[in-house]
């Protein structure tokens, strides 16, 4: 499979095997020459290729019901243009910006605290010295992550319902027992704390795996500096984590705006919607339940634009200032 | 490979000089901070496990302790009946046995897709292959939404078949670049003398090159079947008759108390002092498990998975 042709390649084309006409001849013959030599490697690309048209392409393309008008069971692409109505329709919703302030909201606070205590939690068990301590912690901390969402939804509604752990301390606290998940003020600590639960232990292995690549002489090097552990830390060894967390960080920062949308829609209900209603469980229901499917298709457009941008900026900042970034 | 053994210096063969070097640095502000360091992590374990403990010991309780909120973590009035009632429910057989068939189905396809495209992607000297790598890793940070994808789910016919769940999520393109990275890293002797050796290119992939990949071929194999084992969303939206659902659509539908409770209604009634607390969390205990009992065994698997793919970044 060794090729001294793509020395003088011209730009891929978007997809292998189909040549656009306008190439020059020599651009064709190479693409000739590649497909007859490796037809078979490319044919093994095929299906693939297919599941990526029809699965990820054209639900994109898809969005331009988004800009026409939809019928149930009609065209997928929509019946005909109505320009942006949909788009003002929602930017004229107050319900719209309730949504994009609590997933703003909720985006923000996850980032806070699911995005550093992977790495709080990776310094602490770096400096533990047991090697089977370590190892329990770990696995028992990897745990939540394989538990499907439904499984940890019905564990915390467990945990808070009435007759539930939490209530009992409260209770216990002489205070009167708290119906948490019909309580709004409560849904966004509710929302945080399992999502913490669940992700904080499986984010320190990457953390853990970049700790261990880090130099030990650095640390003699600072030692010998008369820096403390405290110092050895700060002036080490997270310089020495920071590409894995400005990585780690751009893709938080990539699934911003699709804050935990099956995670809320099997913990709201109506009495907490006020703070735990997002963009796409909003869209969720003006698709699903209003059948309004072009009006849900301009949020859910508009929210993946959003986070399109917000990685491409943040991806951006990064190879600007640390120049550690994804592409 | 990065394998998790590397990820514990204080295991590895090395730690003599860094042992000593702290022995050195063993003040008393630090012996205080590994006192503190290991009551955090403790409390870190207790808090992890405890949903857990809690949970076993709610299904083993007599509904009236926990109505009473006396139920944490031991079971009061102990019984076993809410589980024999649940294993007696058909629809529970049937949704877990559609769980074990939609999951191996699903996995089977996705091994197989992934396998191929992340082989041709491996071949640096592909034309093309650039553009190959771009088309799976934009659908990363933009997809088409949920609308436009159920209304093409739902158009290509779909609907209440094991399909509507497969298909759609067929390459996950974080593995598509963990099994990349990895068939990348392999030596390209072997398959140019196979080359040589007159064999084509599905024959050195089967032959060659997958022989070699057990190891990453069993992580994807999990990392899958974990996925589609959890997911519930697509059979949420794509499955509308009870006989077809999935297990955590049964225990969604059970917490939710929404629409399928018909059948639970039908148990609560058939034995009234054990009612719905304990049917959740016996349904919980049950539908954990398996993950569970096979926790142990594959852990490490996944964590070398997670690790090559953040070698490859």
């Amino acid at each position: 499979m060794t090729s001294q042709l793509s020395v003088d390649d011209p730009p891929a084309p978007p997809l292998p095997g189909v040549p656009p006409p306008g190439l020059p001849r020599a651009a064709r013959r190479t693409w000739r020459r590649a497909l007859r030599r490796d037809w078979q490697l490319y044919s093994l690309a095929i299906l693939p290729l297919l599941f990526f048209l029809i699965f990820r392409y054209l639900p994109m393309l898809g969005n331009v019901i988004a800009f026409r008008r939809f019928q149930p069971g009609g065209n997928i692409f929509g019946e005909y243009w109505v320009g942006l109505r949909y788009f003002k329709m929602f930017l004229n919703d107050p319900t719209f910006w309730n949504v994009f302030t609590n997933t703003l909201t909720l985006g923000a606070l996850t980032l806070l605290f699911c995005f550093p205590l992977p790495i709080v939690l990776a310094l602490l068990l770096n400096e533990v010295r047991a090697g089977r301590l370590k190892r329990f912690v770990q696995s028992v901390s990897y745990l939540p992550h394989f538990l499907s969402i439904v499984i940890v939804a019905a564990m915390v509604m467990q945990l808070l319902s009435m007759d539930g752990t939490i209530n009992q301390l409260v209770r216990a606290g002489d205070g009167e027992a708290i119906p948490f998940l019909q309580r709004p003020e409560w849904f966004r600590t509710i929302y945080v704390s399992s999502e913490v639960w669940q992700t904080v232990g499986w984010g320190t292995i990457l953390y853990l795996a970049a700790l261990t690549t880090i130099d030990d002489d650095l640390y003699e090097a600072a030692r010998i500096d008369g820096a403390n552990r405290w110092r050895q830390t700060w002036h080490v060894t997270l310089p020495g984590i920071r590409p894995t967390m400005v990585t780690l960080l751009i893709l938080n920062i990539g699934t911003f705006m699709a804050v935990g949308f099956e995670k809320i829609l099997l913990l709201y209900n109506p009495l907490t919607y006020p703070t735990a209603d997002v963009i796409s469980t909003y869209l969720f229901r003006v698709g699903f339940t209003s059948s309004n499917f072009s009006y849900a298709a301009a949020i859910g457009l508009f929210e993946a634009v959003i986070g399109l941008i917000l990685v491409l900026s943040a991806n951006l900042i990064a190879r600007r200032t640390v120049g550690t970034s994804l592409w | 490979m990065v394998s998790i053994e590397a990820a514990e210096p204080a295991t590895a063969p090395t730690p003599e000089p860094r042992r000593r070097r702290r022995g050195i640095q063993q003040t008393r502000g630090y012996r205080v901070f590994q006192v503190v360091n290991a009551i955090i992590l403790t409390a870190v374990v207790v808090v992890t496990l405890y949903p857990f403990v809690n949970i076993v010991a709610r299904s083993m309780s007599h509904e009236a302790y926990i109505i009473a909120g006396q139920v944490n973590l031991v079971p009061r009035g102990f019984t076993l009946d809410t589980y024999q009632l649940v294993l007696s429910d058909s629809m529970f057989w049937t949704n877990y046995r559609n769980t074990v068939f939609y999951t191996v189905t699903a996995t089977l396809i996705s091994i197989v897709m992934t396998t191929c495209y992340a082989y041709v992607l491996s071949k640096k000297d592909l034309k093309g292959r650039s553009a190959l790598v771009g088309i799976a890793v934009f659908t990363m940070f933009f997809t088409g939404g949920l609308i436009p994808n159920y209304v093409l789910v739902t158009s290509l016919g779909l609907k209440n078949s094991v399909w509507a769940i497969a298909l759609p999520n067929a390459i996950n393109v974080f593995n598509l670049l963990v099994m990349k990275a990895f068939f990348e890293s392999l030596p390209n002797d072997l398959e140019e003398a196979a080359a040589v050796d007159g064999l084509n290119t599905y024959g050195i992939l089967w032959r060659i090159v997958l022989p070699l990949s057990k190891a990453i071929v069993a992580t994807m194999v999990l990392f899958y079947a974990v996925a589609f084992w959890n997911s519930w969303f697509a059979a949420f939206l794509y499955l509308d008759r009870q006989e077809l659902w999935p297990v955590t659509i049964y225990l969604r539908n059970l917490i939710a108390g929404a629409t399928g409770a018909e059948n639970i209604g039908a148990i609560s009634e058939a034995n009234e002092v054990q009612a719905e607390a304990t049917l959740k969390a016996v349904t919980i205990v049950l539908t954990t498990l398996p993950i569970l009992l096979v926790y142990p065994f594959v852990q490490r698997y996944f964590v070398r998975g997670i690790m090559l793919g953040a070698v490859k970044g």
